[in-house]
């Protein structure tokens, strides 16, 4: 067992525990930070991966970004102090139960599925500008996200930028209140 | 990273995905369903990550997808907590078992 | 072989009229119609006169014998070899007389109505309803196929029902319209089941061969004769049943209660439908049908021959009590059929008499015809006069409508049986026959042959003579020349009718008899007809209180018989206290409970099963994530396992 299976293995019982503690914890501000920690736990599991890019957007934009927003959205909305209501009698058992049975069908598919690592050669002849070698650098990424090759990403990025925009002014339209005496 | 074998990150995934199912299944506040969302969001970054580096080191294509989805998930639960104070602003409440207005 | 397709003309040229003036008659052509459907009676007639004379004298022998001669075969419905429903067209000499009879009293009463009928609203309906009338009655004389004839049957009672209820605000109209259809169809009930166990022994539908194969010795012969069912052949049960079928539609007793109340509709009618022309259908059958008849043995034939003398001498004795001038009259034509039904119960097959009775039969159909539609013609223009059917409102008519008395007068004078008139003819005929068969039956229709003249000129007597009525006034003449051509030619034909050599035409085999001479035996039956009315003269010649007094003399006896022997009470017990009782009412019980309750119940448990599932749509976010995230799982659990 080398250091970095435990580590693994620590990072992954982290994740999971904070997640758990996510979801069944009774005060919602406590929910939101084991969120939070949650989402951090899996930062690391990028890190550890070597994903450095990855863990480092994850911090970025999910702890930095959403979790924010959702604590935001917990005071403007309401008492953070106060327990939140139970859920109604026999929804958790049956949750769990259905959960559990999804969770050992999706590992028996899994576990029918042999995954060859790397079975696709790299293949020589679209080995050009849009296909980096095995470094994740942020150089490389950025290269092939802009790049309008084969490999290339330009119109997924352009595509995503327009949806955030229309997200963004999608919010302020839902969300907008109209004054009365401005009408 | 060579002694995980690439199954015990797909249990990891599963797992954090079946525990969001729980969340989005149980809560009843909205916010906490969003919460339960994101988990779910999340599981599948971590399959794609972990996908790209055991089966296609060569390649960045697992990346790409996971920073499209951060970027879409962002979006997402930005505009779905506009729609929270929306309707808290209705129903001076974001109590799931309230909005239960379309039915038969 | 010549071509007779254009005998197919006859009974289509009434159809014609019946569409026409049924479709577009009631706006376009409401005067004319009674034109146009006479025009077309005249040229149906004919055509008729035309075949008959071609058949009788020129091109229907062979051998020197009468044979049948299929005019068309049109196959409609063929099922199977044996189960074969065609469209044919028969000519054999019954086939050819009576189309003679239909088409010529149809056209008599076509031209009646057009001053009878004349000034009524739904005049275009009523000649769309007399041409479907004789369409169908051509159609049942002409047709070849036994399942032929009978949808003519149903047919002809259709138009039956529809004629009588011709005045259908009248509800007593509406009553009797409904009472002669159920009636009759009960009957035809018979006749079905009788047709199909014919049918299915014989093979065949097609009259000519089913007589061939049951009335000679063969596979089919054998098969029916030896089925048997309560000890009974099948055979025997074949003919009875076809013979309740004819005996409905030709009102014997039993059966008879709806020709007196089929009065009701307008008097042309009667004298048409009830008197001249569907009555006689059951007749008809039973002489098609006669080969069958004979051969099967004599128990069939006692039946024929009892039923009809029963229903001659029934008949002649309610006759003799009724006050209403259309009822006596349709009781006659009850007592007449009698007549014709137990002539043709009287088979000999050798000697004297052979096969007399048939031609007895059909020739007392074709004088019947002539003098029983002049009788009801008359009184349709006595009534017309006096606005009433009641003869106590009558009398004295002989100067007010001359002719008519003159008419009414060849008419009793034939109906009677005295010489030398047409009935008297037919009559001896049957007579003679019923002598030779069985002297009980001859008896029998000798004293009815006496009543008949009695009450006849009974009436004849009530209406012509007697104090006479208020007239009414304001009538001029008599009555329109469309009303005084008919009874004139009928009249003649009353007269004229009996001279016709029928034996040489009309025989049960085809081959020419000579005709009995009067002779000696005549003396009996004129010598009861002349008593008979100089009765009726003596009690109604002068008003007086001699027939009050013969009436209470008879006590008992009079009351039944004018109640008709309360036969409509009994039949109206059996329907409402037994049949709706207990019939009936379990059977509506059933059908609103159980019929309905089973509908309903499947209504009311889908409603229930509905207020179940739609809590599925609970507006619940959580709940359709749920179902959605079951239905993925259940998806990819068959798609990946099951269909790999």
């Amino acid at each position: 067992m080398s250091a970095s299976a435990v580590i693994f293995y620590m990072l992954a019982f982290f994740i999971l525990a904070t997640g758990l503690l996510a979801v069944t914890s009774r005060k919602i501000f406590r929910s939101a930070i084991w969120l939070l920690f949650s989402l951090t736990g899996i930062a690391g599991l990028y890190f550890w991966l070597q994903m450095e890019f990855i863990a480092a957007v994850q911090i970025v934009v999910y702890v930095g970004g959403i979790v924010v927003l959702i604590i935001f959205s917990i005071f403007l909305t309401q008492q953070s102090g106060k327990d939140l209501p139970a859920p109604a009698r026999g929804r958790p058992v049956v949750s769990a139960l259905l959960v559990c049975a999804g969770f050992v069908l999706t590992r028996l598919l899994l576990g029918h599925y042999a995954f060859r690592p790397s079975g696709h050669s790299v293949a020589g002849a679209g080995a050009g500008a849009g296909n980096m070698g095995a470094n994740a650098s942020v150089g490389n990424i950025g290269a092939q996200l802009l790049s309008t090759s084969e490999h290339g990403y330009v119109l997924p990025f352009e595509v995503i930028s327009i949806l955030l925009l229309a997200a963004m002014i999608g919010c302020i339209a839902i969300s907008i209140k109209i004054k009365p005496e401005d009408k | 990273m060579s002694q995980v074998p690439l199954s015990h990150i797909l249990i990891v995934s599963t797992a954090l995905f079946f525990i969001g199912m729980y969340g989005l299944f149980t809560r009843r506040n909205m916010i906490t369903m969003l919460m339960s969302v994101e988990l779910i969001l999340n599981s599948v970054n971590i399959n794609f990550v972990a996908f790209n580096k055991y089966l296609y080191p060569a390649q960045l294509e697992g990346v790409f997808f996971t920073l499209f989805i951060i970027a879409i998930a962002a979006a997402e639960a930005a505009v779905a907590i506009a729609i929270f104070i929306n309707l808290y602003r209705n129903f001076h409440s974001i109590d799931v078992e309230g909005t239960g207005e379309m039915k038969f | 072989m010549p071509n007779y397709a254009y005998i197919v003309l006859i009974p289509l040229l009434p159809l014609a009229g019946f569409v026409v003036l049924g479709l577009f008659g009631r706006r376009y052509f409401r005067r004319f119609s009674g034109i146009i459907g006479t025009a077309l009676g005249l040229v149906a007639a004919g055509l008729a006169l035309w075949v008959a004379y071609g058949y009788f004298f020129d091109w229907g022998k062979l051998n020197g014998a009468y044979r049948p001669i299929i005019a068309t075969d049109v196959p409609w419905l063929t099922f199977s070899s044996g189960l074969s429903i065609d469209m044919s067209i028969v000519l054999d000499p019954i086939s050819v007389m009576m189309i003679v009879v239909v088409t010529f009293v149809s056209l008599m009463v076509h031209i009646f109505s057009l001053g009878y009928m004349k000034g009524e609203e739904r005049f275009a309906t009523y000649y769309a309803f007399l041409g479907l009338f004789t369409f169908s009655m051509l159609g049942l004389v002409l047709s070849g196929n036994l399942f032929e004839t009978y949808i003519f049957w149903e047919l002809v009672g259709c138009s039956s029902f529809l004629l009588i209820g011709y005045y259908y605000d009248r509800p007593t109209a509406v009553a009797a319209a409904k009472k002669a259809f159920i009636v009759t169809r009960f009957a035809d009930l018979g006749f079905l089941i009788g047709i199909l166990i014919l049918s299915f022994h014989a093979e065949t539908l097609d009259i000519r061969t089913l007589i061939h194969r049951l009335a000679e010795p063969g596979p089919q012969l054998t098969s029916i004769t030896t089925a048997s069912f309560l000890g009974i052949s099948a055979l025997s049960w074949g003919l009875i049943l076809v013979f309740v079928g004819g005996a409905g539609k030709s009102a014997l007793f039993p059966l008879h209660i709806w020709l007196p109340d089929a009065m009701e509709g307008p008097t042309p009618v009667s004298a048409l439908i009830h008197a001249a022309t569907m009555v006689v259908a059951g007749v008809y059958l039973v002489a098609r049908l006669y080969p069958v008849y004979v051969y099967a043995g004599p128990a069939v034939l006692q039946v024929v021959l009892y039923v009809g003398a029963v229903s001659a001498f029934l008949a002649a004795i309610i006759a003799c009590t009724q006050t209403d001038i259309k009822r006596v009259l349709a009781y006659s034509t009850m007592s007449q059929i009698g007549y014709m039904m137990f002539a043709l119960g009287t088979w000999r097959p050798d000697g004297e008499a052979a096969g007399l009775g048939y031609t007895a039969s059909m020739f007392h159909l074709f004088t019947h015809a002539f003098f029983k539609a002049l009788l009801f013609l008359c009184a349709g223009v006595i009534i017309h006069r006096v606005h009433s059917n009641e003869m106590k409102d009558m009398g004295g008519l002989r100067k007010l409508l001359p002719l008519t008395h003159i008419c009414f007068l060849v008419g009793c004078l034939a109906i009677a049986g005295i010489p030398p008139f047409s009935g008297f003819f037919s009559k001896e005929d049957i007579l003679l026959a019923a002598w030779h068969a069985n002297k009980l039956v001859y008896g029998i229709g000798l004293f009815t042959s006496g009543l008949t003249a009695f009450y006849m000129f009974k009436l004849y007597f009530s209406i012509f003579w007697g104090r006479p009525v208020q007239d009414a006034g304001g009538h001029h003449g008599e009555a329109p020349m469309t009303l005084k051509i008919p009874l004139v030619i009928l009249a003649l034909g009353a007269i004229f009718a009996g001279w016709v050599p029928f034996s040489r035409l009309v025989t049960y085999n085809g081959l020419p008899q000579e005709s009995h001479g009067i002779g000696v035996f005549a003396i009996a039956p004129v010598t009861l007809a002349i008593i008979g009315v100089l009765i009726a003269g003596y009690l109604y010649r002068r008003e007086s209180g001699r027939p009050a007094r013969a009436a209470a003399a008879m006590g008992g006896l009079y009351r039944v018989a004018y109640h008709k022997f309360y036969i409509d009470e009994v039949y109206s017990f059996i329907t409402k206290k037994i049949i709706f009782n207990f019939i009936g009412r379990p059977a509506a019980w059933i059908d609103r409970n159980i019929v309905d309750g089973l509908m309903n119940l499947l209504a009311t448990v889908i409603a229930r099963i509905s207020a179940g599932i739609k809590g599925v749509q609970s507006g619940r976010v959580q709940d359709y994530v749920l179902y959605f995230f079951a239905g993925i799982a259940g998806l990819a659990v068959l798609f990946i396992y099951i269909y790999t």
